[in-house]
């Protein structure tokens, strides 16, 4: 079941036949970001709830090191889940993340420049910043920001990181999220989030839409998030996961707290992060299927949040004597 | 006399800090020219934008005036020995800057010492500016701040982008967080751009910015979104945006160049509930909602925007502004359509997995605890085969079940209401679901109350539920901490038994204390606390919501009638009553009549006291057959036909009788004090006395404590 939606205010085609197809948004974006002296990622390959779980930028954030990096993170949120059915909702959506560590004084200047760039013209908008601050208690993360209004839609939350894995954060970290299913719906002027362009053939003009690219997916694992998922499986995988995660973190406070260099430099912080990743999609999911007693659930945040904790701070350990690598992807 | 120009520039500040920001940032500028002497008669205006704050100070000085001041040094004995000066005298000579000749001898109070006078020389306001400004700007308090450069130097609300410091023509050179000011500030992001604007003097601050598209002055800004909302309102025949003074400010201080915009929605989202529209639209897009002349809804908003568009750019707009509220209308739908799926009545069972508090369980728990007292208080309204226990039932059972619906989980601030407007619709009877709607009443200390006998009920119950459940944890407002509003819900709890006109007659404080908490003996210190603390609250109502004067508050607050202890069991009234009788003494406090009885009485109390103190006994209550003295037997008389007065009169909320009848015991205790000795020998004489006292207070105290009117 579509919803119907009554279009009575005249739409410019003008801006439609123009506007950016998915694809492009992102290609653009990251073109944008690239020229401006970002590291190109590709989306992180465990489950994340938000680009900022990816290890680019909860690991990245900590420690002395600059880092700028661009990229796309499809981010899964079960409980989200509509069945395809609410043409603005979606369980897995696509966050284009932009990490400045540290953050350069014209980093508004360059975010307006990046919304030319998509072909927003601001002198024919209206675009403001909005108090938006942002917190995690599963990451023990949190900074102030804004939420970025263009004509009244929110396309970008801006964010000064603060403080990460419970560790205050020196330099700042600047970060900027795009959804790019809003922009892009924006862009094209279209009201449910599955007539998006995704492409369009250059040849042919043939359009796919991103109903057909993503509709199935996210029917199924709406189904499977809200209905099949075993819920008594899914907090043995919990168990399992955080066991593992906590027996290596333990196993690995020794060696970082030890002399060997090349034996610190060989504690795998960034596989114990996955099992930890792991943990807190297994939370999502299993909040998602109602499974998670009110007596349980802040138990629960804690145990993840006691992994992401110790994770940031192993891998602070190891940064403090491995950190010899070059400074990497400053932004100028 | 030059003018000083200070504008600071910084990323958006978020708009519920500006106006203290820009207040506070004004008035340690002045304080701070103030105790550097660098003020003459001077004027302070000041500033601010999403983008800066300023103040521009008329009338500085552009030069410290050359000061003298007297310092003293060691006594003449340690100054000098033998007539020479001793190392102490010339330690401070030097100290002090001048040659040990020009030492003279200071006589005081406690003797001779040396002294120095020494001259200051003022030094130029620009030195002094740059260098008092920075902890000035360091100094402003922002709820939430943030660091931003590296090594974390200093926080601020948000990173600063520049600094302008005028004094007349001259940049003062002031330095902070890594900027230096200039003569330069900037305008419109994007209706100017980049390139700076010059300021040459302070006087043409405004102007220049205004060039620049931005107004610096907040109430023309207010003024120009009024007008603009105005304007754009005509287009639509008879219509009119409703007013809402919040939204105004909030969009004054996201803007620094407002005008306003008319879109437009499709009419058949006016099927949706009006709350559902104007939340969508206040709360979630900050647009005004427009009405026609009977205040109902037409489909039509109106945006503030932070620009100025030509008609191509304001059809963009308008198109981006309606595609929002279109897909919001669109989702609320969604949300209604698919709640109705499960009834509330379904829902109460998925209330198990709803956190109420992590130490107090779900809300479920909370339902069934919010039960027994609606069940305690219907019973004191109503007695115990109510006739709506029932339906009171229902509403306590259903009324959190809209915490699982969608609707609630999008729009938070509508929980209640979507409760209400659903019940509604799935035919519950009215009288629930009217309850439902009201029972988060009263928001505020302005807002609306529950107007329902259900309604009141089921706030009453669920707020003194929560407060007390919160005692029992320990979760206790102190000072500015007070995390789960239980003063707003205390406050609310006050106001609806002063004012519900279903409840007011009947019911009293202690009804609804004792609800929470049946009459536990082991809870008796709980019991008490939670008292105390809600007699705070009526205190505070007395003053604030019916502008009460301190005094009379307070005797009211330490009243029988507002506190019941055990003594007086049986006399509980409506707490109507307690609110009416406050107002009318505090009409009548100032009289001749009302302060003599008052220094009488307070006089008999303080007998008491002092009687107590040396560790005298005596009753409450004096024995007719040990009064000898007529002027006694005439008190006792008349304490006893006012202790009845008041009873009956206070009932019938006839105040001004209850006060006459107080002010009546003026010439008998005065009677009393002129001939009567209290505190004679014989101890069953005294002791009489002194419970004749107890009495005479007791009566009056009932009503008010008259001993905190004599200092009026």
């Amino acid at each position: 079941m579509r919803m119907k939606t009554a279009v009575t205010t005249a739409t410019s085609n003008a801006v439609l036949k123009s506007a950016l197809t998915f694809q492009e948004l992102l290609f653009t974006l990251q073109g944008f970001w690239s020229a401006r002296g970002c590291i190109l990622q590709q989306p992180y390959d465990v489950e994340v709830g938000a680009g900022t779980m990816s290890p680019e930028t909860f690991l990245r954030v900590l420690g002395p090191k600059p880092y700028s990096v661009a990229y796309a993170q499809p981010s899964r949120r079960p409980a989200d889940g509509r069945y395809g059915e609410n043409p603005n909702r979606l369980f897995k959506h696509t966050q284009l993340q932009v990490i400045l560590k540290p953050p350069p004084s014209n980093i508004q200047e360059l975010y307006l420049e990046s919304l030319a760039a998509i072909g927003i013209d601001l002198r024919q908008h209206d675009i403001k910043f909005e108090e938006d601050n942002w917190e995690s208690p599963t990451l023990g993360a949190w900074g102030v920001g804004w939420q970025v209004m263009l004509d009244g839609l929110e396309i970008t939350q801006f964010t000064y990181f603060q403080q990460c894995g419970g560790i205050d954060l020196d330099p700042i970290t600047g970060e900027i999220t795009y959804g790019l299913e809003r922009i892009a719906a924006f862009l094209q002027d279209v009201d449910s989030i599955y007539d998006i362009v995704w492409m369009r053939d250059a040849k042919t003009g043939r359009a796919v839409t991103y109903g057909e690219v993503r509709l199935a997916e996210e029917l199924q694992f709406s189904v499977y998030n809200f209905e099949k998922a075993d819920v008594e499986k899914l907090w043995q995988h919990l168990d399992l996961y955080e066991a593992e995660c906590k027996a290596l973190l333990d196993a690995a406070r020794p060696t970082l707290e030890g002399e060997d260099a090349v034996a610190r430099s060989r504690v795998p912080v960034l596989a114990i992060f996955d099992l930890c990743l792991k943990c807190s999609h297994l939370f999502n999911l299993l909040d998602a299927r109602g499974a998670i007693s009110v007596t349980e659930r802040v138990g629960v945040i804690a145990r993840v949040r006691a992994l992401a904790v110790g994770v940031a701070k192993a891998y602070t350990a190891q940064q403090t004597v491995v950190g010899s690598a070059a400074v990497i992807g400053a932004v100028s | 006399m030059p003018a000083f120009l200070l504008e600071i520039g910084l990323e958006e500040i978020p708009a519920r800090m500006i106006a203290a920001a820009q207040k506070e940032l004004a008035e340690r500028v002045e304080k701070m020219l103030a105790r550097e002497n660098l003020l003459r008669a001077h004027a302070v205006q000041s500033y601010s934008t999403p983008r800066r704050l300023a103040v521009l100070v008329e009338g500085v000085l552009a030069h410290q005036p050359d000061t003298q001041e007297e310092l003293v040094g060691p006594s003449l004995k340690v100054a000098y020995k033998d007539g020479a000066p001793t190392p102490a005298a010339i330690a401070f000579a030097k100290k002090a800057g001048v040659e040990v000749s020009a030492l003279r001898t200071i006589t005081n109070a406690k003797g001779e010492y040396i002294g120095a006078t020494v001259e200051r020389k003022g030094r130029p306001a620009v030195e002094v500016l740059a260098e008092m400004l920075p902890r000035e700007m360091a100094g402003l308090y922002w709820a939430k701040s943030m660091y931003w450069r590296a090594g974390k130097p200093e926080r601020f609300v948000r990173p600063l982008r520049w600094l302008l410091a005028l004094l007349d023509a001259e940049v003062v050179p002031v330095e902070f967080a890594g900027l230096k000011a200039d003569d330069v500030s900037y305008g419109h992001r994007v209706l100017h751009g980049d390139a700076p604007v010059v300021i040459a003097k302070p006087s043409e601050y405004v102007a220049k910015l205004e060039k620049a598209k931005v107004v610096v002055d907040v109430e023309a800004r207010r003024q120009r979104i009024r007008k603009a909302l105005d304007a754009a309102t005509r287009a639509v025949p008879g219509a009119r945006w409703r007013e809402n003074e919040e939204l105004v400010d909030a969009v004054t201080h996201l803007t620094e160049w407002p005008t306003a915009l008319l879109g437009n929605f499709e009419k058949e989202h006016l099927t949706l509930p009006e709350e559902i529209l104007e939340t969508v639209m206040r709360d979630h897009q900050k647009q005004f909602v427009v009405e026609d002349a009977n205040g109902k809804l037409l489909p039509h908003f109106l945006a503030v925007l932070n620009t100025e568009v030509g008609a191509a750019g304001a059809a963009i707009i308008r198109h981006g502004n309606e595609r929002v509220l279109r897909a919001r209308f669109n989702d609320a739908r969604f949300f209604w359509d698919v709640d109705q799926k499960i009834s509330l009545t379904d829902r109460v069972e998925m209330l198990r997995n709803v956190t109420f508090h992590k130490d107090l369980g779900s809300y479920y728990d909370k339902t069934e605890k919010n039960l027994k007292t609606a069940d305690y208080i219907s019973k004191k309204l109503s007695g115990y085969h109510s006739d709506d226990w029932e339906n009171i039932r229902l509403a306590v059972e259903l009324a959190k079940t809209d915490l699982t619906t969608e609707m609630v989980k999008e729009f938070t601030e509508l929980q209640g209401v979507v409760g209400g407007l659903y019940t509604n619709a799935q035919g519950i009877p009215k009288d629930v679901s009217d309850a439902i709607y009201e029972q988060y009443m009263p928001l505020g200390a302005t807002n609306r109350i529950p107007s329902t006998k259900i309604g009141a009920i089921l706030a009453l119950s669920d707020k003194m539920t929560t407060i007390t459940e919160m005692f029992k944890k320990n979760i206790i407002p102190t000072g500015s901490k007070d995390p789960f509003a239980l003063r707003r819900a205390g406050a609310g709890v006050v106001r609806i038994l002063a004012e519900n006109t279903h409840v007011h007659g009947n019911l009293h404080l202690v009804d609804v204390v004792h609800a929470t908490n049946q009459m536990d003996e082991a809870d008796k210190t709980l019991r008490f606390h939670v008292l105390d603390f809600m007699l705070d609250r009526l205190e505070f109502y007395l003053q604030e919501s019916c502008e009460i004067r301190l005094q009379v508050a307070r005797a009211v607050r330490n009243s029988g009638a507002a506190t019941y202890d055990d003594d007086s069991a049986g006399k509980l009234v409506g707490y109507g009553y307690v609110a009416g009788f406050a107002k009318a003494l505090n009409e009548q406090v100032g009289s001749a009549d009302v302060l003599a009885v008052a220094e009488l009485l307070k006089r008999a109390a303080n007998i008491q006291r002092q009687a107590k103190e040396k560790g005298i006994q005596f009753s409450g209550e004096e024995a007719a057959a040990l009064l000898v003295d007529p002027a006694e037997k005439e008190l006792a008389q008349r304490v006893t036909e006012v202790d009845a007065s008041i009873q009956k009169n206070y009932r019938e909320g006839k105040y001004s009788e209850v006060i006459a009848a107080i002010a009546g015991l003026q010439q008998p205790l005065n009677a009393f004090f002129e001939s009567v000795m209290v505190m004679v020998d014989d101890e069953k004489t005294r002791n009489n006395r002194l419970a004749l006292l107890a009495r005479t207070v007791a009566v009056v105290r009932w009503a008010a404590d008259f001993s905190e009117l004599a200092s009026i």
